[in-house]
């Protein structure tokens, strides 16, 4: 386990190479000079010069690139245009604001779509089988906007259930320690304000959910149809087991390997930030931050930015690899 | 391994079920308290975050609206209007020859972190952004420098409460300059103490002071209790949010997570006016909404072209469709109320079959032009696209083909700049209420690849629009304007299209909130009841 785990490990280093080398592209293929584009048209010829110094853009290439490339190993994402702040201390509230947003998300995606999805397979062809599917197809098919207004006006300002945006009660306002907000409350022992996180967090979540949510149900309900015709479910049954214990026990396990793959990808997607939902719900979150920076110009947290999402998605694709092991002992890789 | 999650699952929801449980008792409980003593909390929905809380270096709106509550100039603009008032300064006096103003400072001021507001940190203020480049300092250079030379010479303190400043020629609207937000004096004290990040920690002499800053989410400010105005701030805090969303920023207001909100579409004016717990605020007008004709590029390097595109649209109905009778139709390239406004100057009358002949005329052949609409609803324009389409429209009743075209917000500008649109949607929102801040500043030609986005270049106007900059007699300046807008008029290098009244809405309990025209205002007098 652990001499593939470090197999997979190495072979990440030419997938990150990789990125980094396209993310080290973005900047340079700014048709002019990217030291004039930063600075505007009214900028004088020493500023101009100083900030291509200060961007090694003097430098060939292959300079430029290992440069970048000891930069990110040592932590330095570069320094933002806009806020002259490090991006590496800058971004983590941000992603932290992304992860609580997409975890929460996707843990409504897993429990409500799954056993849906089970749910579905087990009474193949009922009427709760085809609700299920036509909402799973509405659920991928609504554009994220409008479901979030809609939520707005129906949860918020006719329920009063739910706030429409944000992360918490400005009024009343959270310290944050590690910006994870539904850990900085309960640190701090505020539960009342743990509280308003989850309902901050919930209209936003159930938008973000409703793609994966979809996706997933419709994913396990054709993995459970497959693996509920094999033999050792009919033995299974033919033994006199509770339906229930077959259904969760034995034929969950053996239909979990395809959907796992999705809740991955998925995940990895909604890691990227979706700035749709962030923007509907004013959620301070990773993608906003690339979306503003694209606003201001700001090529180093474009660059920055676009690196750590997309180092995301690929160890979330790690570590789904290595839950296929941990999950289906039969997997084994040699 | 999946048994083992689902517990752990299902006891996570009871967790978070309980959460929610529990606090809605609390919710209860505070409402109740709400009502016998109203928090003096004002949260200010709004469709941006601020750049930096270091109003020299910024030019945006959402950085203004909030460091003008935490900074004070000398002289300051009227509630709602652009006369000028003292400020910092009690008062002042010119020289005749208009080169020397000596302001006598107010006493007893103190910045948030607790030293003395004098004349030496005027002075040290005025050197900093003199001092420092072009491009950081962006609205003190373009105020007062002027091709290359520096229009305020020297500063200089004469004694703790008094400054004396001298001008190297006479600038007409110096005061106010002095009064826009970028020239808010800050602690020296902070300022060496910060640095460069003082944008992230700023000190002023405002009513309030600063707390925290969420990015992308919250800015807070609290109550100065050491603030020079006796009474005041009314409000203990302030909070700046960021709902980028018109339409969420309208149900956050109508669910009451806010109390007040900017950028309210006209087509959502009537609903707020039928809800009984909000009440409809209007931004006193000082834009414009326009439709640019580049002047180097065919064919609207032809003025014939160019006066026919003025008769071809219908302006009036583009007011009434698309800004919901919430503008004025536009005359001239700035609003009516900017002293110095030619009110003789007659439009060009919506006349289909007069741009047809000047088409002919001009031996226009029919080639398409590219129509650029703005991707972002803006104060001046709320929606730049559906304009587009009834220009194009209009446009095509006189047999000009267009295409609309759009690009991301920045690239826009940029385009724009580099002179690359054919037609295009554009605006203005003023500084500072004087007419250079419009004329000179939109339309001159040592403008071209700033904000003179057309091009326009004329010989006549600049002469007029320079000498307007230093001529210190208001009457004589003014005549200096209204003939500029004669040559602007005719060259038609523009066609005007809006002076709009930008919608704001709040909770009914927001009393005494007085928006500014040039879209940024002090809350300190403001009170929740």
């Amino acid at each position: 386990m652990l001499h593939y785990i470090g197999r997979r490990l190495l072979q990440l280093i030419p997938v990150l190479l990789g990125m980094t080398f396209i993310v080290f592209l973005i900047i340079r293929a700014i048709p002019g000079d990217p030291a004039q584009v930063i600075l505007g048209q009214q900028a004088n010829k020493e500023t101009v010069e100083a900030l291509r110094e200060s961007l090694g853009l003097n430098n060939p290439w292959y300079v430029q690139y290992f440069d970048y490339l000891k930069g990110l190993l040592t932590g330095d994402l570069g320094v933002s245009l806009r806020t002259n702040q490090p991006i590496s201390s800058e971004i983590w509230p941000y992603l932290a604001a992304t992860f609580e947003l997409a975890f929460f998300a996707m843990f409504i995606a897993v429990v409500i779509g799954m056993n849906a999805g089970i749910i579905s397979a087990w009474f193949q062809n009922t009427w709760f089988d085809y609700l299920a599917m036509v909402l799973a197809l509405i659920g991928v098919s609504i554009p994220v906007f409008w479901l979030g207004l809609l939520e707005q006006w129906m949860f918020s300002i006719n329920l009063g259930w739910f706030p429409t945006s944000g992360r918490e009660e400005v009024r009343d306002p959270i310290t944050a320690i590690t910006h994870f907000y539904l850990i900085d409350t309960l640190i701090q022992g505020r539960f009342d304000q743990f509280g308003t996180v989850v309902k901050h967090l919930f209209l936003p979540g159930l938008a973000l959910a409703t793609i994966p949510m979809a996706i997933i149900a419709r994913m396990t309900r054709s993995s459970m149809l497959e693996v509920m015709r094999s033999d050792y479910i009919r033995t299974a049954r033919a033994k006199g087991q509770k339906m229930f214990v077959v259904v969760y026990k034995h034929a969950l396990k053996n239909a979990i390997i395809p959907i796992l793959t999705v809740i991955g990808l998925q995940t990895g997607l909604l890691l990227g930030g979706a700035i749709l939902t962030e923007t509907i719900f004013s959620w301070p979150g990773i993608g906003r931050y690339i979306y503003e920076a694209i606003g201001f110009r700001d090529y180093p947290v474009i660059q920055s930015g676009i690196l750590v999402v997309a180092f995301l998605f690929v160890m979330i694709n790690f570590i789904v690899d290595i839950l296929y092991s941990v999950i289906d002992k039969r997997i084994k890789y040699s | 391994m999946l048994k083992k999650l689902w517990p752990a699952a299902l006891l996570l929801l009871l967790l978070v079920l309980a959460a929610c449980g529990g606090n809605d008792d609390q919710a209860g409980n505070d409402e109740g308290d709400q009502k016998s003593n109203v928090p003096q909390v004002l949260v200010f929905g709004r469709g941006g975050d601020s750049v930096s809380l270091d109003p020299a270096i910024v030019t945006d709106g959402e950085s203004a609206k909030v460091t003008i509550n935490l900074f004070e100039t000398l002289v300051n603009f009227g509630e709602q209007d652009t006369t000028i008032q003292p400020g910092l300064a009690e008062s002042w006096e010119v020289s005749d020859d208009g080169l020397t103003y000596t302001f006598k400072l107010r006493e007893g001021v103190k910045f948030h972190d607790g030293t003395d507001f004098n004349a030496e940190a005027v002075v040290k203020n005025f050197e900093r952004w003199k001092a420092g480049a072009s491009e950081k300092f962006y609205y003190y250079h373009s105020m007062f420098k002027a091709e290359g030379e520096d229009i305020i010479s020297e500063v200089i303190v004469e004694d703790d409460h008094t400054v004396v400043f001298k001008l190297s020629r006479p600038q007409a609207p110096f005061l106010k300059n002095l009064a826009m937000f970028p020239f808010g004096i800050a602690s020296p004290a902070a300022l060496e103490k910060y640095g460069e990040s003082f944008g992230d920690n700023p000190v002023g002499t405002g009513p309030f002071k600063f707390v925290e800053w969420k990015r992308n989410d919250s800015i807070t400010l609290e109550k100065f209790a050491d603030y020079w105005q006796e009474g005041l701030p009314k409000l203990d805090k302030v909070i700046f949010r960021a709902i980028p969303d018109n339409s969420a920023r309208l149900n956050a207001l109508v669910a009451g997570d806010i109390d007040l909100a900017d950028g309210i579409n006209p087509s959502d004016a009537k609903s707020v006016e039928s809800n009984g717990d909000l009440q409809l605020i209007e931004r006193p007008s000082m834009n414009v909404g326009y439709l640019g004709l580049t002047v180097t590029r065919p064919p609207f390097d032809n003025k014939l072209v160019r006066q026919a595109v003025n008769h071809a649209i219908d302006k009036k109905a583009i007011v009434d469709a698309f800004f919901l009778g919430r503008a004025e139709v536009a005359v001239n390239p700035m609003p009516s109320s900017i002293s110095g406004y030619n009110d003789e100057i007659q439009d060009y009358e919506y006349n289909p079959e007069k741009a047809k002949e000047l088409l002919a005329q001009a031996g226009y052949d029919g080639t398409p032009i590219e129509l650029w609409a703005m991707p972002v609803p803006r104060p001046y324009m709320p929606d730049g696209r559906k304009v587009a389409e009834a220009i194009q429209k209009n446009l095509q009743d006189v047999g000009i083909p267009s295409e609309i075209k759009t690009a991301e917000w920045a690239t826009y500008l940029e385009m724009a700049n580099n002179g690359e649109f054919d037609a295009f949607l554009l605006g203005w929102t003023g500084d500072n209420g004087d007419a250079d801040n419009f004329l000179y500043t939109l339309l001159d030609k040592d403008t071209i690849g700033s904000n003179n986005y057309t091009y326009y270049s004329n010989e006549e106007v600049h002469k007029l629009l320079v000498q307007a900059q230093s001529e210190v007699d208001e009457e004589k300046r003014n005549e200096l304007y209204k003939k500029a807008q004669e040559l602007i008029k005719e060259d038609a290098p523009w066609v005007p299209l809006a002076h709009s009244t930008p919608l704001l809405a709040a909770k009914k309990g927001v009393t005494n909130y007085k928006p500014h025209p040039t879209g940024s205002e002090v809350l300190s007098k403001v009170e929740m009841k």
